[in-house]
C-alpha cells in the first residue's frame, strides 16, 4: 500500500471513538480507590482509635505522605500518558512526599531518645504492611494500566513505574488507617518497601502492556 | 518551522478530531514529507534504505491516528507529533537493527539526496500486511485506501451498513499498526 492510499484511509477514520486518555485515567483512579476501599474494609478495616488519633501528627503525617505521593504520581502519569509533554512540574511535586516523611525522620529522632529508635523502626505489624499495602494496591495498579494502554507513554517502563507510585500511594493511605505503627521510621522503611514492589511489578507490566 | 504552519496544522487537527475527514486527509499529507525527512535520516545514519523509511513513515501516521486523542487541543502539536515520530523511529531502528543487513552507503547516497518524496518504484511492506487482516476488515481497508472509496459507496458495495465499514476501517487500522511493529513482521 503506497503512502497516500493509508492516508485516504486514515482519514476516512477520522472520528475518535471511545474515551479520551484523561477520562480512562480518571475513571480508573476512581474504580482503583473503591477497589482498594472494599478490599480494605473487608480485610482489615480502620484500627479502633483511628478518629481519636487525628489530632496527632504523626498519624496524619502517614496520610500526608502516602496521599502526597498518589496525587502527584497522578499528575506525573498523565504527562507521561502524552508524548512531548513536558513532566517537569509533576516530577518536582514528586518529591514533596518523601521531603515531608525526611522531615517527619528527623523530627522523629529529635524526639525520641536512640535506644528507642530501632523498635519504632521494626514496630509490631511489618509482616501486614508488607502483605496488604501490595495486595490492595493490584486492583488500582491494573486499572491505571488499563487505563493507560489507551494513553501513549513514550517510556512504558516508567509509566508503568508511577502507575505503581499511585496504586501504592492508595493502597497505603488505607493501610495506615488501620496500622498501630505512627512512626516514621516505621513508614519510611516498610511502606516504602512495599510501595516499592508495586512499583517494580508496574515498571514490569509496563514494559510489556504500555507499547504501541 | 514556522509557527504559522504550526497553527495551521494544530487548526486541521481539530477539525480532523471533530470528524472534518478533509482537513484531517490534508494534515496526513501535510505532515508526511516532514516525517519522511526524519525517517530518512535516521534510516541513513544506520545504513537502512529508503523503502525501510517509507515503511516507517507509514507506521508512524497510523501511530499519529491511533493515539490522536493523546494531543491536547489546547497544546503545541509539533512537539507531540515530533515525539511520536521520534518514538517511531527508534523503534523501527532497533528492530530492524537487530535484523541488521549492512548497506554500502554510496548506494543509496543519491535516492538520500533527493527531495523527500515517496519512492513509487518500491514496493512496500505494508500491501504484504493486508492480507493477515481479517477478511472483513481487509476488504473494507482495501476499498477504502487503495480503491478510493468513500465509507458510503464501501457500504453499499460490500453489502453493509455505514457503521460496521468504520468499525472495520478503525479494527483494519489497529491491527495494521499491530502487524507493523512486530518483530520481524
Amino acid at each position: 500500500m503506497k503512502t497516500d492510499d493509508l492516508i485516504r484511509a486514515i482519514a476516512q477514520d477520522a472520528t475518535p471513538t471511545g474515551l479520551r486518555p484523561q477520562t480512562s485515567l480518571a475513571l480508573a483512579l476512581a474504580g482503583g480507590v473503591a477497589a482498594a476501599a472494599l478490599l480494605f474494609s473487608l480485610l482489615l478495616g480502620p484500627r479502633d482509635d483511628a478518629v481519636a488519633s487525628l489530632d496527632q501528627l504523626r498519624f496524619l503525617l502517614k496520610f500526608a505522605v502516602t496521599l502526597g505521593l498518589a496525587a502527584a504520581a497522578f499528575g506525573l502519569v498523565q504527562q507521561l500518558a502524552r508524548p512531548g509533554s513536558s513532566a517537569g512540574l509533576w516530577r518536582s511535586a514528586l518529591l514533596l512526599a518523601p521531603g515531608l516523611l525526611l522531615i517527619g525522620i528527623a523530627g522523629e529522632l529529635l524526639a525520641l531518645p536512640e535506644e528507642r529508635w530501632l523498635a519504632a523502626l521494626v514496630g509490631v505489624n511489618a509482616r501486614t504492611c508488607l502483605t496488604y499495602i501490595p495486595l490492595m494496591g493490584v486492583a488500582p495498579l491494573g486499572l491505571i494500566l488499563l487505563a493507560l494502554r489507551r494513553g501513549a507513554p513514550t517510556r512504558p517502563g516508567l509509566a508503568g513505574a508511577v502507575a505503581g507510585l499511585i496504586a501504592g500511594g492508595i493502597s497505603a493511605a488505607f493501610y495506615a488507617s488501620h496500622c498501630p505503627d505512627d512512626s516514621p521510621l516505621f513508614v519510611a522503611t516498610w511502606y516504602v518497601l512495599a510501595i516499592a514492589m508495586l512499583v517494580a511489578l508496574g515498571a514490569v507490566l509496563g514494559r510489556r502492556l504500555l507499547r504501541w | 518551522m514556522t509557527g504559522e504552519v504550526e497553527l495551521e496544522w494544530a487548526a486541521l487537527m481539530r477539525a480532523g478530531l471533530a470528524g472534518d475527514t478533509q482537513a484531517y486527509q490534508a494534515l496526513l499529507i501535510a505532515l508526511a514529507p516532514m516525517l519522511r525527512a526524519m525517517a530518512r535520516r535516521g534510516c541513513q545514519r544506520v545504513g537502512l534504505l529508503p523503502t525501510d523509511a517509507e515503511d516507517v513513515v507509514q507506521e508512524t501516521l497510523l501511530a499519529i491516528h491511533l493515539k490522536r486523542q493523546t494531543w491536547q487541543t489546547d497544546m503545541p502539536i509539533l512537539p507531540w507529533i515530533r515525539a511520536i515520530a521520534r518514538n517511531k523511529l527508534v523503534d523501527a531502528l532497533r528492530r530492524r537493527g537487530r535484523r541488521g543487513h549492512e548497506i554500502d552507503i554510496d548506494d543509496v547516497s543519491d535516492v538520500l539526496a533527493a527531495a523527500p518524496e515517496e519512492d513509487r518504484t518500491v514496493v512496500n511492506d505494508v500491501m504484504k500486511h493486508l492480507h493477515h487482516l481479517a477478511p472483513g476488515q481487509r476488504s473494507v481497508v482495501q476499498a477504502v485506501a487503495v480503491d478510493g472509496s468513500s465509507i458510503r459507496a464501501t457500504a453499499a458495495r460490500l453489502a453493509m451498513s455505514e457503521g460496521a465499514v468504520r468499525v472495520a476501517l478503525h479494527r483494519g487500522l489497529a491491527a495494521l499498526a499491530q502487524r507493523l511493529r512486530e518483530p520481524g513482521g
